[in-house]
């Protein structure tokens, strides 16, 4: 693919294939919708029943409201825009509403991971194209899964309040944006301080650095706790099924992204040595 | 992202060590933008749409996702 001038590196004795994005693009959603498939199956398994009950809490909460409380939802709800105002089932949230979630979502982080990974490839020290794929999704589920949760956990239906929305969604995907240019910047780093340290150090560096960075931005953004009374066991058993159902998800990416991308460059380099054998004779 | 395109890869031992395949950093960034922008676009309806900012307007985005909005760990309600 290397047919601009501009684009290859010094000759050298030999010539390291290169790759397209389109190939890495390809293979990320692939195994991105494999992966929300995979998602959906443990987020139905392990996470509905949880949301049923949250949703149970919240229709018997609604149940003991005075008639005067009632008269004011109805009146705060009739003043909103009922424009495009629908009624989704039960049945059809859990099952084909989660599933088109699930799908979307994988898609979209498996195609991202693939391109991190094609940048990261033959970049990362000495790093092999398998270590260096699994290493960028293991990134990744750190610093668009794991941070973020650690400060803003899931949190079930019947929690939150529809007043602070705004706020509540800001300071998560503000987090979000922090973690993962922090999580880029670092690994930058680490390749330069790998130039004057051994590779172990300048990777504990740089994860120092990240720890630092979004732990200084959670204790700066705010706190939020909406719980009420909500029990504590149905609280936890559902983040225990968030965290589950984003850990597969993401184990999924990290390990189908690993094989395709390691079957790709095996392919390649195989490519490159039989033209390098042809060129020699 | 800022590598130099100059180094592409890090010295290994020639003939000793297969060397890993690199994918051109100008090639790459068109693919990342526009990737990114369609990422960013499925993620924000399942992540966003119909709480903080509504596009278009109404629940049925909303009502749709629910469960994948809540399971995923995302602000809903």
């Amino acid at each position: 693919m290397s047919n601009l001038p501009g684009d290859s590196p010094a000759p050298s004795p030999t010539p390291s294939p290169t790759l397209s994005p389109a190939a890495f693009l390809i293979r990320g959603l692939a195994v991105g919708v494999v992966a929300g498939l995979i998602a959906f199956v443990v987020a139905f398994a392990f996470g509905e029943p949880q949301v049923d009950d949250a949703i149970a809490l919240e229709e018997a909460a609604a149940a003991q409201l005075s008639p005067a409380e009632v008269a004011a939802e109805e009146a705060a709800a009739a003043e909103e825009d009922h424009a495009g105002m629908v009624e989704v089932s039960r049945d059809d949230q859990k099952s084909w509403g989660l599933l088109t979630g699930m799908l979307a979502v994988g898609a979209a982080l498996g195609g991202l991971a693939s391109l991190a990974a094609a940048a990261a490839l033959g970049r990362l020290g000495r790093l092999s194209a398998r270590g260096s794929t699994a290493l960028v999704v293991l990134i990744g589920f750190v610093a668009v899964a794991l941070v973020p949760f650690a400060k803003y956990p899931a949190t079930p239906p019947a929690v939150g309040s529809g007043d602070t929305i705004g706020g509540r969604t800001a300071a998560y995907f503000g987090l979000l944006l922090v973690s993962v240019l922090a999580a880029i910047a670092v690994v930058v780093l680490a390749n330069r301080l790998a130039a004057r340290f051994d590779g172990w150090t300048a990777a504990f560096l740089a994860a120092g650095a990240y720890l630092v960075i979004v732990t200084v931005t959670a204790l700066l953004l705010p706190t939020v706790n909406e719980l009420g009374d909500f029990p504590a066991d149905t609280l936890w058993y559902f983040r225990r099924a968030s965290l589950i159902t984003l850990a597969v998800l993401w184990a999924a990416i990290g390990v189908g992204l690993t094989a395709l991308v390691g079957r790709m460059t095996d392919q390649a380099s195989a490519e490159t040595a039989r033209r390098e054998l042809a060129a020699s004779l | 992202m800022s590598q130099s395109p100059a180094t592409p890869l890090a010295p290994t031992a020639v003939g000793t060590a297969v060397q890993v395949p690199v994918v051109p950093l100008l090639q790459l960034g068109s693919w990342v933008v526009f990737f990114g922008l369609l990422a960013m676009l499925a993620i924000f309806f399942v992540s966003a749409d119909q709480g903080a900012i509504s596009l278009p307007a109404g629940n049925a985005v909303h009502e749709w996702v629910h469960d994948a909005r809540h399971l995923l760990g995302y602000p809903c309600h």
